[in-house]
């Protein structure tokens, strides 16, 4: 099912931060002007347990192309154990969405610490390249809400 | 009907030079209930804070949105200019422009197409916020430092000074820390014991301040201003209250020859010791692991002879819950273990030591009562070679890729001590860089090598191997000279990387505060705010943060103190309004909120309800205590029924802004 795209095919991709890890890491990246590709967009929650599954699936559902959930580094969550419940929820979620025909590389939960700015960048190209290479997402999108 | 207005500033060139502010505006201009749109050149300035507060009032403004630098630098800001004209400072929302755009993208199209659609995001989430407001929880007003080295002394004193009261948690059976085991420091050779005893003794007079030697901290709860600590009390087995410290015990103690940690194992002590003669408490501490009576019931001399009856072989470890408002961590270093570092011999030759060692052997009060002599055999070395960057600025996976900062310094003095002391003896020092920034630091390096005469060569020692005749073949490779060279040496030195206390990590995991990837302890901001942890309450002071000197760690621990009494001096302190919220009509009262909750924030009240048909029902649901919770939303998720949502960051916000970045 899935439609090979031209290699300028500009994928959306909805990153979830936490406030105290990932999103400062997002910030150590951006004031070491480290790049990743614009077309990530970050939404800053407290912690990543504030990431319901509903968000993730709203997302494809207007037309994302991956979902990245980031958080503290298992042990260091500012509310001790909130990253914890990420990974289990997504774990659940992320086999679930693959069942429904999301691949498994569309979604990522990745653990990013405040002094990590590099490995913010890296992951994030990382994955944007993942999902170019898989293409356009299909699968869960509202037509009705798609840009004309 | 909402009135939004939108501000985008150029932060200077750092947003505009890559960001089309003017179409960033113009085109925010458009969006839903957008009533005024302005850039200006910075907007946290002064002027640009009237130009918000002046948009507020004459457009009256129900919401704002400010396209500029990462929230985390001026979210507050703007609350505060917000708030100051009548806006509900929770209305306003950042667009973060400048970290997660401007400076990240090159492309002016790219990033002004991105930043237009960050600006609709915050636009979609503002116009559902809804006015909150802070309340307040009382501070406590009692500080804890953990740790009693140099830089726990120093914030507890200054702590103190102020008129707070402050606990020290030292894990050791005396505070001073690794300032007590040095014997000079850099760069004025002032004697370490003659400045931090004094220092050590005034912690112990300070009405003030209580010191919990021999204990740990076992568990932390709570949040800032209102911390409670378990504190776990070693078992001594020595009455504290009694003990005069007059040292008969440890004197008359029959098993000997434990190897000694103070001295770094170079002699020993008894069962029953004190580690060194300053020793603030003065108090005994029987090592439970060797002392016979503990072991196997036969013994007991140390109790018959004490004149004070301080001797308690029943002792147990005793916990102690104690309140707090701030939370000082001063966790310190250590050395890191060399014997990875097989090339240098340090397990083959006992004449291989670290520079920490080397302090305890020109240390009057150490294993060789300060005459510097050879660990293998007790004679004079007469050729002496220091390796620098033992496992620091290093790339491999052994060593530390950071420099030590303290190296460089300690040993040039170690290098003068010797020339000093005994002018017959060769000094080499093989470094990479001499890194000597700092007050009188590099004309104390100078001074090393011109007038001590120390043979500073720039190179890599390559292999130490022990000879028969008991010296060390250093082979070195000298840089300057491309050449390579083979020295006789008595006594190697390695300049050991210094890294965070291993029990740091378990501290920070109890304290939810961050570390980096070398188990340094994070600072809130890099540069503006370097003692505080990004953990509202608790502080860093010292080397937990980063590989620092002691004059450095003082001014540092001096720092944390201020920051600490500006906390404690608040008698009350705002708390976050963003938490969360349980919508009772839809709240079945399934506990699943309850059972995730890490604070215990969430309870269970009987509540009736008015029924459709005109009776009343009693329900039972959840509760949210907004003083306790701490807003990380686990059970908003967790909720079936959609009863719990995070104010300030609630489902229907966080889905517009989903849909803001999709469209």
């Amino acid at each position: 099912m899935q439609v090979k795209e031209n290699s300028d095919f500009v994928p959306t991709i909805v990153a979830f931060c936490c406030n105290w890890c990932s999103y400062a890491g997002a910030d150590l990246a951006g004031t070491n002007r480290l790049a990743y590709p614009a077309n990530v967009k970050i939404i800053r929650v407290p912690c990543s347990c504030r990431v319901n599954p509903t968000f993730i699936l709203r997302a494809f559902q207007r037309g994302a192309d991956g979902v990245i959930i980031c958080g503290c580094h298992p042990g260091d969550c500012h509310y001790t154990s909130g990253n914890y419940f990420a990974r289990r929820r997504m774990t659940l979620l992320f086999s679930l969405l693959d069942y429904l025909g999301i691949e498994k590389d569309r979604t990522r939960v990745e653990w990013v610490s405040a002094a990590e700015g590099a490995k913010f960048a890296d992951t994030m190209n990382s994955f944007a390249e993942a999902i170019i290479k898989l293409g356009k997402n299909r699968r869960l999108e509202d037509l009705r809400c798609r840009k004309q | 009907m909402h009135r939004i207005g939108v501000f985008v500033c150029h932060c200077g060139t750092n947003i505009a030079a890559t960001v089309d502010v003017k179409k960033v505006a113009e085109v925010l201009s458009y969006e839903r209930c957008v009533v005024i749109s302005k850039e200006y050149q910075y907007m946290c300035s002064e002027s640009g804070q009237k130009l918000i507060k002046e948009a507020i009032l004459d457009y009256q403004l129900t919401g704002i949105v400010v396209c500029s630098c990462s929230p985390r630098m001026h979210e507050a800001t703007f609350r505060k200019s917000a708030a100051s004209v009548g806006l509900n400072p929770y209305m306003v929302e950042i667009a973060n422009i400048r970290e997660q755009c401007s400076w990240i993208h090159k492309n002016t199209e790219v990033a002004t197409e991105k930043a237009i659609i960050l600006g609709r995001a915050a636009i979609a989430k503002v116009l559902l916020n809804t006015p909150l407001t802070a309340g307040e929880s009382p501070v406590v007003k009692r500080a804890l430092v953990i740790g009693g080295g140099i830089a726990g002394i120093q914030t507890a004193l200054d702590i103190a000074e102020a008129g707070f009261k402050v606990d020290i948690v030292e894990r050791n059976s005396t505070i001073g820390g690794k300032m007590a085991q040095i014997d000079k420091t850099f760069p004025t050779l002032d004697c370490a014991a003659c400045i931090l005893t004094p220092k050590m003794v005034d912690c112990a007079q300070n009405e003030n301040i209580k010191i919990y030697s021999y204990s740990e901290i076992d568990s932390v709860s709570g949040f800032v201003g209102n911390f409670s600590v378990r504190i776990k009390k070693k078992a001594r087995y020595v009455d504290e209250t009694k003990c005069t410290g007059c040292g008969l015990c440890t004197e008359k103690c029959p098993t000997k020859n434990i190897p000694n940690d103070f001295n770094l194992k170079m002699d020993t002590r008894r069962a029953v010791y004190i580690p060194f003669a300053q020793a603030v408490p003065k108090v005994a501490v029987i090592d439970a692991e060797h002392c016979n009576i503990l072991k196997n019931g036969k013994c007991g001399l140390c109790a018959k002879i004490c004149s004070a009856g301080a001797i308690d072989y029943t002792q147990k470890e005793r916990y102690v819950e104690e309140k707090y408002g701030a939370i000082v961590v001063a966790t310190g270093f250590n050395p890191i273990s060399v014997d990875k570092y097989g090339e240098y011999a340090y397990s083959q030759s006992k004449d291989v030591i670290t520079s920490l060692e080397f302090e305890r052997l020109t240390n009057a009060a150490g294993p060789t009562g300060g005459t510097l002599l050879r660990p293998s055999d007790g004679k004079h070395p007469h050729t002496v070679v220091f390796v620098q960057c033992v496992g620091s600025r290093c790339t491999e996976e052994r060593g530390k890729s950071y420099c030590s900062k303290i190296c460089c310094m300690y040993t040039a003095k170690h290098a003068m001590l010797i020339r000093e002391k005994y002018p017959d003896t060769e000094v080499y020092v093989f470094y990479i860089d001499v890194r000597t920034p700092g007050k009188n630091f590099d004309e104390f390096y100078r001074r090393a090598v011109e007038e001590y005469g120390v043979h500073y060569i720039k190179g890599a020692v390559g292999k130490v191997s022990p000879r028969a005749d008991g010296t060390l073949d250093v082979q070195a490779s000298d840089l300057i000279m491309n050449e390579q060279l083979h020295i006789s040496a008595d006594l190697v030195v390695l300049a050991a990387a210094i890294e965070p206390d291993k029990s740091a990590r378990g501290l920070a995991t109890m304290l939810t505060a961050s570390m980096d990837t070398n188990d340094f302890f994070t600072e809130a901001h890099p540069k503006l705010r370097p003692v505080e942890s990004p953990t509202a309450g608790v502080f860093l002071s010292g080397t937990c943060q980063g590989p620092k000197d002691i004059p450095e760690t003082v001014s540092q621990a001096s720092a944390c103190a201020a920051k600490v009494i500006g906390l404690l001096a608040k008698d009350k302190l705002k708390c976050n309004p963003c938490v969360a919220h349980s919508d009772e009509m839809l709240c079945n009262g399934c506990s699943n909120c309850a059972n995730v909750c890490p604070y215990g924030a969430v309870t269970y009240i009987e509540k009736e309800f008015k029924m459709p048909d005109r009776t009343t029902a009693l329900r039972r649901v959840a509760s949210v205590n907004a003083a306790v919770c701490q807003g990380c939303g686990a059970c908003t998720v967790a909720c079936h029924s959609g009863a719990m949502d995070l104010l300030g960051f609630s489902n229907k916000q966080i889905i517009a802004e989903v849909d803001a970045i999709c469209k």
